[in-house]
């Protein structure tokens, strides 16, 4: 085929172009959906309670991906800091993962009962308070809001479709089991389970 | 567990392999029948806008270069894992190299540490190169909620005035540390009533020489007797073994206004020290605890 035609052609360019950048993908990203290791939840992964996935809600709203990853690399100078390093099956039931790319504050894949809850609601409403040379922004808001849980129950059936295994009765009492809840209250307990559990 | 497929495995080689031998194939063709040195002033055929274009070759060292990336990436994939199941000649994993990492550090921090560990806390205080690490381990674990002075916070501990919850011998800190506190001061406000409160706190501030309303210091001091006493003493020391604080050398925890007392009575207060020995395990914290005593103990 001479040149000319695809170069004129701007359908059978864009088509041939889709073709040609999509062998990265075939090869790179494909094969992970048929792979075990990134397939198969850990030993004793459990999906995250009403209140913890309310919680998880709150760190995506609020941003705190930009700023903080869950993802511990195979070094040991981030194991010595953080844990032991995550592995695909820790996040088989994340949709969408967290695993963030930018550290401005540190890494939170184990931070999970490393401190107190006291302690998380004291930083959470003004950092400063307990960590002075801190520059995370406070959320003081968290505190005043409340989780109404209207759409909890949805949240974990539209999971459920994507293959997190709730229970029918976690789904029927996700409503009364967050509702009235403090916004602090979810977001503390879904960080107090973040890599917890693996063992240390 | 980690093993793809052959089918996976398969659709890998053959893919990978088959983009790097096409391109190759493609650039050789397209080479093909060019003349390879004197330029020429013949053009393509084409033009737009007045703009023409030389039919001359690829420049040499692009072709060379792109040569080079082929070798490049067949050199790769045959030392290290890249197509499919195939493991590389090297043998190399992430994991492996994780550990050889780990290994190393091991060998050159390991003895130091086992050295520590065998050395007794008021002693490991005196340590130069010991407190170094002891320090540098606080920042990172704990200096979160006790400051990284060590100083403290409201609601956490200041560790350098040598007042103790839970006590300040190296054996109390070495508890704390690897095995955490919950303290558990029970909320008196449903019991004592709002007047009690009140009294009761008059009276726990009067016992570090606050001036109080004597008057309800003297009742509160009768709730104190029957409610408070069998925690914090009779004289208001203390007891270790509760994590129960001091109430007369006027330090607080959580603040020593009358506002403040009041709502501790209140609603009581449970602390919480997490317990670090799964995290740092035993010899950090051994570290840890050595620097800790040193705070206070200079």
């Amino acid at each position: 085929m001479r040149h000319e035609v695809i170069e004129k052609n701007m359908g059978l360019m864009i088509i041939l172009i889709v073709v040609a950048i999509s062998f990265g993908a075939l090869v790179e990203i494909i094969p992970l959906f048929f792979m075990k290791q990134t397939t198969q939840p850990v030993e004793n992964l459990k999906p995250l309670s009403a209140l913890e996935l309310e919680g998880r809600d709150i760190y995506q709203r609020e941003g705190c991906l930009s700023c903080h990853s869950q993802m511990i690399r195979p070094f040991r100078a981030e194991t010595e800091r953080y844990g032991p390093y995550s592995v695909a099956g820790e996040s088989v039931y994340d949709h969408p993962f967290l695993w963030g790319s930018k550290r401005t504050g540190p890494d939170l894949a184990r931070v999970g009962q490393r401190y107190s809850d006291e302690w998380h609601r004291a930083h959470l409403y003004n950092p400063r308070d307990v960590v002075p040379e801190s520059n995370m922004p406070g959320f003081p808001w968290l505190f005043e809001n409340k989780i109404d849980g209207n759409d909890t129950a949805n949240k974990m059936s539209a999971l459920r479709m994507v293959g997190v295994p709730y229970t029918d009765d976690q789904i029927a009492s996700a409503k009364t089991e967050v509702r009235g809840k403090r916004e602090i209250d979810a977001l503390v307990a879904y960080l107090q389970q973040l890599g917890t559990v693996i063992e240390r | 567990m980690n093993e793809l497929t052959s089918f996976w495995s398969g659709w890998i080689i053959v893919i990978s392999l088959g983009s790097i031998f096409g391109s190759f194939i493609l650039l050789s063709v397209v080479r093909k029948g060019q003349r390879f040195n004197s330029e020429t002033e013949q053009t393509m055929g084409h033009e737009f806008d007045g703009i023409e274009e030389y039919d001359n070759p690829l420049p040499r060292w692009w072709y060379w270069m792109f040569v080079m990336t082929v070798v490049f990436a067949l050199a790769y994939l045959a030392l290290y894992p890249g197509l499919g199941n195939y493991k590389g000649l090297l043998g190399w994993t992430q994991e492996s190299s994780y550990e050889r990492e780990v290994a190393k550090a091991e060998a050159e921090f390991g003895p130091m540490f086992a050295q520590f560990s065998q050395t007794p806390i008021e002693e490991l205080a005196q340590n130069d190169q010991a407190m170094r690490i002891g320090q540098r381990l606080f920042a990172n674990n704990c200096a979160q909620c006790h400051g990284s002075a060590a100083t403290g916070s409201y609601g956490f501990p200041n560790l350098t005035d040598d007042d103790w919850l839970y006590g300040g011998d190296a054996a109390a800190i070495s508890q704390t540390i690897l095995n955490g506190r919950i303290a558990a001061m029970p909320a008196w406000g449903p019991m004592l009533g709002e007047e009690g409160v009140h009294n009761v706190s008059q009276y726990v501030l009067s016992l570090s020489g606050n001036e109080t309303d004597v008057k309800a210091a003297q009742k509160g001091q009768q709730l104190y007797t029957t409610n408070c006493l069998a925690c914090h003493g009779a004289e208001g020391k203390g007891n270790h073994l509760f994590g129960a604080p001091n109430l007369t050398d006027n330090i607080w925890l959580y603040g020593g206004s009358p506002q403040q007392v009041m709502q501790t009575i209140r609603n009581g207060r449970n602390g919480q020290m997490p317990a670090w020995e799964g995290i740092l395990g035993k010899d950090k914290a051994h570290v840890v605890a050595g620097y800790v005593y040193s705070l206070s103990n200079q």
